[in-house]
């Protein structure tokens, strides 16, 4: 089908862009990649009486790495973050997570800040940003805000975004030394949203001990499911974790639903699966990371400079 | 309300008045009469409406005509130069990668990008790079062929 009509705005600076937020207030919707959004125009899921497309927008399509993390422009499109060596450098996370949102085509015109505005719980970015504690940055005629990610998804394709305000930029913070991760999911079909997904980080201690270990599970409920498991992991080496006990502590916390694609017990069953393999191999990625000692200096270094990221 | 665009298409400066919510897919088949780009499910999902952004392998479906204003796009038709097949035109002909022919020029245009990228693929990285074009022809194996072999016929070409 095609989209229903709507007035489109296309502003060339950030202000002018915040200018017709403001007046359209509930009625304004952004777009910027329109990976998500234009399929539900078409679907007439959605009918925004103004259209205010963003892609003229200078300086929004940045990407940048710094000690502390990454921040990550409005318009970096899904493709140019998957292929930056600078932020897989400083958080490995975000490759291997946009590997697996949807098909690479797609990604060259979808925007990692407008998934997680799209706030969809099957989605990989929302729940990249809430395993890693980050944050968005939303902007507004007159002022700004950051939202960390534990306020920032309310809902099923529900965030904290007020009408008028727009999202400038998200921050995806970088882990201690000695850290791993790892995103596994399972779809019906390549690039389709996944029935299970996990994304996990560990952090190990001077002795390769489990000191740290947190997943986040995707369509397992209305947000992201952030579950700390660092209890049942430790403080041991992943040789001589239990598991079963650690799936248990994951099935615990979430509460899926059916539909045509999955039983929720089936759900269930492939969140422990994927919990564990995601945890094993982001353990074994942490004993592998060769500046693991001095990872550790730097990591004192990179709180000092997410206070000022999140300024 | 209805917007003034320039687009840059196969080479061509085409310029067009669109309402706000024209598709590119649509502007290119009914505004500009290229109907070599086809149009299948209007989400994203199928891959047909599949053209060249800038070089870009994009959804014309999933891209508004005004957003892409001053950029330029490349379409099926324009891939050839001069009056025979692309490489990879000629390697789906040759391995019988196509059936009906409605979904191909999706594939040609998301194919001819991707061997830009990446001329020696391996055939994981071949099934992943059309994995978001769908075939319910052929059953894709002559299609993977056809992408080796477009490969192939570069690589000689180039040498």
């Amino acid at each position: 089908m095609k989209p229903p009509p709507f007035d489109y705005h296309g502003p060339v600076t950030l202000d002018e862009a915040l200018g017709v937020l403001a007046e359209t207030g509930p009625d304004g919707k952004v777009l910027a990649g329109g990976q998500s959004l234009i399929p539900l125009l078409n679907m007439r899921l959605a009918a925004p009486a103004h259209l205010v497309d963003i892609n003229r927008l200078p300086g929004l399509d940045t990407i940048e790495a710094g000690p502390g993390g990454v921040r990550v422009g409005a318009l970096a499109r899904h493709a140019a973050v998957e292929r930056s060596a600078a932020a897989a450098a400083v958080q490995p996370l975000l490759g291997q997570a946009l590997r697996l949102v949807a098909h690479p085509v797609i990604r060259n015109r979808g925007t990692v800040v407008g998934s997680l505005v799209h706030a969809d719980p099957s989605a990989e970015m929302p729940a990249v940003l809430a395993l890693l504690g980050g944050s968005v940055r939303l902007a507004r005629r007159g002022g700004e805000r950051e939202v960390p990610a534990e306020e920032f998804f309310t809902g099923p394709m529900e965030s904290a975004l007020l009408p008028g305000e727009m999202a400038v930029s998200a921050f995806f913070p970088a882990l201690p030394g000695r850290s791993g991760t790892a995103f596994r999911e399972l779809a019906r079909r390549h690039g389709d949203y996944a029935m299970a997904g996990v994304a996990a980080a560990v952090t190990l201690d001077d002795d390769f001990r489990i000191a740290a270990a947190r997943v986040a599970c995707v369509s397992v409920g209305p947000v992201p499911v952030v579950v700390d498991v660092t209890a049942a992991c430790g403080p041991r080496p992943a040789a001589s974790v239990d598991w079963d006990a650690v799936a248990a502590a994951v099935l615990d916390r979430i509460e899926p639903e059916a539909d045509i694609h999955a039983t929720a017990e089936y759900r269930r069953h492939l969140t422990g699966v994927l919990a564990v393999r995601a945890l094993r191999d982001a353990a074994r990625e942490a004993s592998e990371d060769p500046e693991a000692s001095d990872a550790s200096d730097a990591s004192e270094a990179s709180e000092a400079s997410e206070g000022e990221e999140g300024a | 309300m209805n917007h003034a665009i320039t687009l840059t298409v196969n080479g061509v400066v085409r310029e067009v008045t669109v309402p706000g919510r024209r598709l590119l897919s649509d502007c290119l088949r009914h505004d500009l009469g290229l109907t070599g780009t086809h149009v299948g499910c209007e989400h994203g999902v199928c891959g047909a409406c599949t053209v060249l952004l800038d070089g870009e392998p994009v959804r014309s479906c999933l891209t508004f005509a005004v957003t892409v204003d001053g950029h330029e796009i490349t379409t099926v038709e324009g891939l050839a130069s001069g009056g025979g097949l692309s490489p990879v035109q000629r390697a789906f002909s040759e391995c019988h990668g196509l059936q009906c022919g409605f979904c191909t020029p999706g594939f040609l245009c998301t194919v001819t990008a991707f061997l830009r990228e990446n001329p020696a693929p391996d055939h994981e990285e071949v099934v992943e790079a059309i994995s978001g074009n769908l075939c319910r022809c052929t059953g894709y194996q002559n299609i993977v062929k056809a992408v080796h072999r477009a490969a192939e016929i570069q690589a000689e070409e180039a040498g």
